[in-house]
Parts: C-alpha cells; structure tokens; sequence
C-alpha cells in the first residue's frame, strides 16, 4: 500500500504538466511578492538617496551612491528630537499603566466570579469598536474641561483606555489557563498569597506581559488623530504628528527625500517589535477561532 | 482587584456616555469656554438628517467600507490559498513581506504612497507613461475623485490583507488533509473541495475577520486627512472626516457628535455579530 503511493507520488513529481504548474505559481508568488513590499522597499530606496536621484523624471529603482543626507536632513528638522522625546515619554507611561491595570482586571476576570462579569467582557468589546474619530470629540472636550488639552498626560489617559480591552482580552487568555491547583500548592507549602503571585502567577504570565506591552506599544507609537487633536502646539506633538506634518503642514512642495527619511525612522521601533509579536496579536484579535 | 474593573469601566465608558450628551446640545465655541452646552433636544439630528449630504457621505461611506472590505477579503483568501500551496522558501519570503506592510505604521503608510502618487516626481506616474500610457504623465490622481478613491482603497486594502491572509492562512492549515484527500477520491474537484469543505470549516474566521475588517474600514481618518492635505474636499468626505470637520473646523461639536453618534450605532450591528461569533466559539463565558 504505501509503495503504491510511493510510486504515484514519484510519477507525480515527474509530471511535466505539474511542473509547469509548479513554475507558474511561484512566478506569481514572487509577482505578490513584488507587489506587497514595494512600498517599503521604495521608502527605503527613496531615503537613501541623493537629492538629485529622487527628483527625477527617469524612474532611478536603486540608490546608486547611498547617502544618509536625507536622513541628517530628518534629524534635524525642526522638532525632530522633541517629538521622539515626547514619543517615547507617552509609549512608556501608556505601556505601564495599561500592563498594570490590564493584569490586575484580567486577574478579576478569570479567577473570580461576579455579577456582570459577562456583561463586562462585551462592553470591553463593545468599546474597542468605538470609532476613534466618534471618540476624539467627547474626549477632547472632557480633557479641555479639566484643562488637560496640549498635556502629554490627557494624551497617557486617552491611549490608556484604548489599549486597554485587548490587553486585558489577550491577559485574561494566560491568566485563565493556569491551573488553581499550582498557586493552592503554593499556598498550602507556606507561601503567602502576595508569595505565591509573585513567584507563580507572574512568571506564567509573563509572555503574555511582553506581549500586551509590545501592543500598547504599537498602538501609542502609531496613534495619529488624537495626538493632533490634543496636542497644538509643535514642541509637544510626537513622531506620528510630526512625520504628516510634511504633508499636512506645507504649501510648497515636500520634500520627499527627507519624508521618507523620516518615515523610515518612524516605522523602525515599530517593524522591530512587531516582528517579535505579530503571532500573538493575529492569534489575539481572532480568539480560539484558530487553535495553534 | 475590582476597582482597577471600576476605572477601566469608568474611562472607557464615559467619553461614550459624553458623547451622546453632547449630540443633544448646542455646543460650540462660546460653550467649549463656559464648559456648559445648552440642551437642544434633536435639534442636531433634524439639522443632519434633513441634510442632503449627510446622506451623501453616509452613502459613500458604506460603499467606501463595502468595497474596501470585498477588495481585502477576495484578495486575501486567494493568496492565502496560494501560500498553502507555495514551497517553504516562497513561503518565507511572501510572508516577510506581508509581516513589513503590517508592520508599517498607518502615517508612515499614507506618507509612502503620498510620494508614490505624487504627481511630479511619483514611481506610479513614471512606470504608467513608461509603458505608452501617455495620460498619466505628470497626472494628479486627485482631481477626479474616483481615481483619488481608487488610490486610497489602494492604501486601506494593502495595509489590511496581511493580517487577513496571514490569519486565514493559520486557519488554512487547520483544514485536514484527510477531508480533502477523502472529497478528491470521491471525484471533487479543485473548487468544489473548496467550497464544500475548506469553506465550511473557515467560516466562523470568515466571519470574524469580515466584521473587524468592516469596523476598521468605516472608521478610516487619517489616511485621507494626510493624503488631501488635511483639507480634503468635499468629495473625500467620509462620515469620520464630516464628523470630524464640522466639530473641529466649524466648531460645532454638538453636531459633529451627532454623526460620530450615527457612526456608532451603525457599527454596533457589525459588533454584535463579531461578538455573537466569539461567545460561540467560547471565548465569552
């Protein structure tokens, strides 16, 4: 029996019609390919080349001479370092305060049992699908009452509850699939209870910590429309406010050497981490749908 | 451990409850300064309502999300087909790919195919008139609206299909062997296994990823403020945009409140069927 399909497997491969079929697909892999990178690629190509390279009316695929003059360019626009600097004051506050809200709620959730707990999970849910642009307007006039509007702060605590549903969503999944009976064991060998939550449940949730922080990561770094909304003034905006403001900011013509300078830099923290998780975040926002 | 629920409860939910508040007043500039909005009742929904380009935006809105979504998931089933066919090595190297358009924060994203498109010095023009199509030389995509909205479903379509294909791929994978093997031995062909037996067993995915991508693509802002300028035209609105111009533009907040108002009420249908999926699927329980 199994020599039987041996063979058919062997003539199989021998079959001219299959390798054709075989070659064509690949051609169109690498045409998919082709299609789906080029942008990068061409952002990449474009900030790495000389001024005279980029405005050309003949297509110039490759940087001939690479330069990183458009990136010394970046850099030195005006407001460059202040918007990292904001950037990254934003990333880290909203990052520690979403892990650490987003463990103690998902510890709730999983592990004890109260009225309108299930109710609670839907509006978790619920909210995430609040469009952003519906929820700018509420915010930005909370925040302008309680004068939070161009603070760096009000921004912390719009991006807070944003990320908030899918890390505690993503915690909930670790938090739950620890067995009772580990952190029991804990407790009945003289552990406290402070004890056995340091020493069990967090390093089983770890993963799951890096992986929610790497996301309020992302989402931080990226947020554009609120960002804008709130923060007016140039020295407190942040990458993403910076990096449209070429295009946004500007009558004259952009220049395209240095936006793609610029956003080759913006899009770098990000590629980093995301290559890191995006397994996680996929297999998060689909839930159970996909059991690996 | 509760009042941590409390505060996530209170400030996620809150900014919603503000918001319909705010649909219900007169709200502008002299109100941002007092921080009182006069009540007005339906006021702002009779004036949009009764509004011809309301429903002009709504309209374009829902086919913006309509066709957007189509666009993704007709895309991304096929090349997540292809991918399960490929070798390893093609494998890799189309999901690289896919993993560095993801991976593209949505600014950086709209400023690459700004550059792309511009109408000067832009790759697309060039490779157009290269290849003997004389009307793309130095030609502006946006003066005629249907082909500005061709390249910005070009922008949300690119940036969506790596994480629907790389989902369905996973999912892909689920499908036994067996059940397809068995289907081709009974005489199935290629679209029927498809069909009959991949399809079946991929729909609750489908489902999944068809409501998210629909909660996504109504809600698309900033692709089209940076793309026009942050002075898109009124033929680039869409109810995001409109909401968002008439609250921050115009100044009157109450009434932009009231189409983001519009905007959430539609979305809640697509909601509950995304989580009506999860709860059956067991997530929510």
């Amino acid at each position: 029996m199994s020599s039987v399909a041996a063979r058919a497997r062997v003539k199989r491969r021998r079959n001219p019609r299959r390798l054709v079929r075989r070659a064509g697909l690949n051609l169109l892999g690498l045409l998919v390919f082709a299609v789906i990178a080029f942008p990068v690629y061409w952002m990449m190509s474009t900030a790495f080349k000389q001024g005279g390279e980029v405005l050309s009316y003949e297509p110039q695929w490759l940087p001939t001479r690479p330069t990183l003059d458009s990136f010394r360019a970046a850099v030195e626009r005006d407001f460059f370092w202040s918007s990292v600097r904001n950037s990254i004051i934003v990333v880290l506050a909203v990052v520690a305060l979403s892990v650490v809200l987003a463990f103690l709620a998902a510890v709730a959730l999983a592990k004890f049992r109260f009225y309108g707990r299930r109710g609670f999970v839907v509006v978790i849910f619920a909210v995430q699908m609040v469009p952003l642009a519906a929820l700018v307007i509420p915010l930005y006039i909370t925040l302008s009452a309680v004068d939070q509007v161009n603070r760096l702060s009000g921004v912390v605590v719009a991006y807070t509850a944003l990320v908030l549903p899918f890390c505690v969503w993503t915690l909930r999944g670790f938090v739950a699939g620890i067995p009772k009976e580990l952190e029991e064991a804990a407790l009945v060998d003289g552990s406290t209870r402070l004890g056995a939550f340091v020493r069990i449940l967090l390093p089983l949730v770890a993963p799951g910590l890096v992986a929610t922080s790497i996301f309020a990561f992302i989402q931080a770094w990226n947020e554009y429309i609120i960002a804008y909304v709130m923060l007016s003034s140039q020295d407190r905006q942040t990458v993403t406010v910076w990096l449209a403001n070429f295009i946004t900011g500007t009558n004259r013509g952009v220049e395209w050497g240095t936006l793609m300078a610029g956003a080759t830099l913006t899009a770098l923290p990000v590629v980093v981490f995301f290559v890191l998780v995006h397994r996680r975040i996929a297999f998060g926002l689909t839930a159970g749908a996909v059991k690996q | 451990m509760l009042p941590a629920l409390a505060v996530i409860g209170a400030v996620l939910a809150y900014p919603l409850y503000k918001l319909a508040v705010l649909s219900f007043q007169q709200y502008g500039i002299a109100e941002l300064i007092s921080g009182k909005g006069t009540w007005i009742g339906l006021d702002n929904y009779e004036t949009i309502l009764g509004d011809r380009r309301f429903w002009v935006v709504l309209g374009r809105t829902v086919a913006f999300t309509a066709v957007t979504v189509g666009l993704t998931m007709v895309l991304s089933t096929l090349l997540a087909l292809l991918l399960a066919r490929l070798g390893a090595f093609m494998r890799l190297l189309i999901t690289t790919g896919l993993v560095l358009a993801w991976a593209m924060p949505p600014v950086v994203a709209v400023t690459i195919w700004t550059w792309m498109v511009d109408y000067e010095f832009g790759v697309l023009n060039w490779t157009l008139s290269s290849i003997g199509l004389e009307y793309f030389d130095r030609h502006d995509w946006f003066v005629n609206p249907w082909e500005g909205w061709a390249v910005i479903t070009a922008i949300i379509v690119w940036g969506a299909i790596p994480f629907v294909t790389i989902t369905l791929y996973a999912g892909l994978t689920q499908v036994s062997a067996d059940l397809v093997e068995a289907a081709s031995i009974d005489g199935a062909g290629g679209f029927r296994v498809f069909r009959d037996i991949t399809l079946p067993i991929l729909k609750p995915i489908f489902v999944i990823l068809a409501s998210l991508s629909v909660i996504w693509n109504f809600q698309v802002y900033s692709q089209i403020w940076i793309i026009r300028n942050a002075r898109p035209e009124e033929d680039y609105f869409l109810l995001s945009i409109y909401s968002f111009v008439e609250s921050f533009n115009s100044s009157r907040y109450g009434l932009g409140s009231a189409i983001a108002v519009v905007m959430v009420l539609a979305m809640l249908g697509v909601t509950f069927v995304y989580i009506r999926q999860m709860t059956r699927l067991g997530e929510i329980e």
